[in-house]
């Protein structure tokens, strides 16, 4: 399958520091790409090389097979960009901002009404269409934006952080409007820092770790790098039994064989999988002091748990 | 070429030519209209600023300028420049907002000319300036002004302060520009406000100390204050060769220099 968007060994240097250090991308058509990187890993960077805003140093970068280094103007017409800042008129209403963005993407005439409003249906901001953008929360911006950016029907869609600063709720609204996007066959590069969002969205991860790849899987591949499963289980005077497990009930029954004799009650059981948290902070060499691959972090962040009840896993 | 998969009717976007490129303009004129019916603060400023200043050289420091002629006829013309100026001042705040937001992104993501976004701003100046402008005008007529001129030579007028609005309103789209904030850009207007005073607007050059004398002279407020009052009033003797030179040379220079900047800065 072709890749629609591909990058080779870009690079890019803001003075002496290399943002992107040799970057080698390819994401096949209908499928969604999650780069995954820390504060400062050169995400944007990235994503704005490939909508045209920054000239790489060095290397190539494809959208569509167009080269956005030489064609740029071609290459505008086949991505959108939902940046991570809102792009949005604050002083036009919802409507107004889509109207205005639909007729700069040079829509016909005749199309940028309905298109307009079929959007806000869309996403549901149908209510709220003809209110200021200043009176949005910031829900509503992320959503209005993407919605601009979809405008075209654009072949490939960048979204830089589409989900930082909304609450759990909206983040999950916005999730299925991405996934509504990808159904339609439309090509997806996402950044993030949020491990689960890559996990629950993309196909394939990119880690981006000081501007180069430092892994690239699927999210059960990246898991695999960094061990197995763990059961576990924890009793009221804190003594704790770990047991590697590939999640059979023998293995449940192994563990409980291990306290069988005791006669204190159990404080946790939980099931210990790997997760992105771990490949993340085993590949990008972070450090959380005192963590150990799998369990130990899972109750210091509730967010990201990473242990789930032993009975539903255990099945 | 790629081969695509999926069926994509005929909302597809298209490469700008010159017949879209003008559309793009439209409508970005159009965003900047709908801008400035939001913010009515800022042409409420722009009328409201120049009547208090003319209230005071009227009715305060008036009757101690000698003129050699009725101190309100003397004076409306450089109140009608120093509203014409600092309305077209406030662009550069505009272009500012537009150039560190989030939107520039956006609009240079798009397959049309991004320096359009200019215009926008350029063309909505003119109009916020007509409507300041006539304003000012009325209020100065029921403050006792008493032009003498007829069809003509207000035309005349209106054509010399629409260039000097439009040159002045260029050289706020450069410090909107390069400005690193919309705050930093604001200060513009406060320049531009104190240039008049240095001219010949509110008293005679000769009046004042050799040096100032020399500025005012040879500052183009002072060719364009005295043509446009010469020609409304009679009074005094009109520079219009002046005045167009120096608005034309600043229109020209400004033009050419918000471009660069801007392809300097957004490319
Ligand atoms: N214009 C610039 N001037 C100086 N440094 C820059 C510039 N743009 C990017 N950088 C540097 O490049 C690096 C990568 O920046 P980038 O914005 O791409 O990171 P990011 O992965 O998007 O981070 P975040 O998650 O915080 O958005 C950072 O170290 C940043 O300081
Ligand atoms: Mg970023």
């Amino acid at each position: 399958m072709a890749a629609m968007i591909e990058t080779r060994g870009l690079r890019k240097s803001v003075g002496p520091t290399r943002v992107l250090d040799g970057v080698d991308l390819a994401v096949p058509e209908g499928s969604v790409l999650a780069l995954l990187g820390p504060n400062g890993a050169g995400k944007t960077t990235m994503v704005n090389v490939l909508a045209t805003l920054l000239r790489p140093d060095g290397g190539q970068a494809l959208v569509g097979g167009v080269d956005v280094v030489r064609q740029p103007e071609r290459a505008r017409t086949l991505f959108s960009l939902t940046g991570q800042y809102a792009a949005l008129d604050e002083l036009l209403t919802g409507r107004e901002n889509l109207v205005l963005m639909a007729r700069l993407a040079h829509l016909p005439r005749a199309a940028v009404g309905p298109r307009a409003a079929e959007l806000l249906d869309a996403f549901d901001l149908t209510d709220a269409a003809d209110r200021l953008v200043r009176t949005y929360s910031g829900g509503m911006r992320r959503r209005l934006d993407l919605a601009v950016s979809l405008l075209t029907r654009p072949r490939v869609i960048f979204l830089d952080e589409p989900t930082t600063g909304l609450d759990p709720r909206s983040r999950a609204d916005l999730w299925e409007v991405i996934r509504g996007v990808v159904r339609e066959g439309t090509t997806v590069l996402l950044t993030t820092q949020y491990l689960e969002e890559a996990d629950a969205l993309a196909d394939r991860i990119a880690v981006l770790d000081r501007g180069s790849v430092v892994a690239e899987g699927t999210a059960a591949e990246l898991k695999r790098r960094v061990g197995s499963a763990h059961l576990e289980l924890e009793l009221v005077d804190g003594r704790v039994e770990r047991l590697a497990t590939d999640g059979s009930v023998g293995d449940a029954r192994r563990l409980l064989a291990l306290v069988e004799a005791e006669d204190r009650p159990v404080a946790h059981w939980r099931l210990a999988t790997p997760t992105l948290d771990d490949v993340f902070l085993t590949l990008t060499g972070a450090h959380v002091p005192g963590a150990e691959p799998g369990a130990a972090r899972a109750s210091d962040d509730p967010g990201r748990r990473a242990s789930a009840p032993l009975q539903e896993v255990a099945r | 070429m790629t081969a695509t998969t999926i069926d994509r009717p005929a909302v597809s976007g298209a490469v700008a030519g010159a017949a879209t490129a003008a559309r793009d303009t439209w409508a970005l004129i159009g965003r900047t209209l709908r801008r400035s019916l939001r913010t009515p603060d800022t042409l409420i400023m722009g009328i409201a600023l120049p009547v208090m200043i003319m209230a005071m050289f009227v009715y305060v420091f008036g009757g101690a300028i000698d003129t050699g002629m009725q101190y309100v006829d003397y004076v409306v013309p450089g109140i009608v420049l120093l509203c014409a100026g600092y309305g077209a001042s406030t662009t550069a705040v505009g272009v500012a907002t537009d150039m560190t937001g989030g939107l520039m992104n956006r609009f240079r993501s798009l397959p049309m000319r991004p320096a359009a976004v200019l215009t926008g701003h350029v063309v909505e100046s003119m109009v916020r300036n007509v409507v300041s402008t006539v304003l000012v005008v009325g209020v100065a007529l029921a403050a006792g002004f008493r032009p003498t001129a007829g069809l003509g030579g207000w035309l005349a007028v209106a054509g010399v302060v629409a260039l000097y609005v439009l040159a002045l309103t260029w050289v706020a789209v450069c410090i909107g520009v390069v400005a690193s904030t919309p705050e930093a850009a604001s200060g513009f207007s406060f320049v531009i406000m104190f240039v008049p005073y240095v001219s010949s607007a509110f008293v005679q050059p000769e009046t004042m100390p050799r040096v100032l004398e020399l500025v005012a002279r040879y500052q183009p407020v002072t060719p364009v204050t005295d043509t446009v009052r010469a020609w409304l009033t009679g009074a005094g003797e009109a520079q219009p060769w002046v005045a167009l030179a120096w608005c034309a040379g600043v229109f020209l220079v400004a033009r050419v220099g918000a471009v660069v900047l801007f392809r300097r800065r957004a490319g």
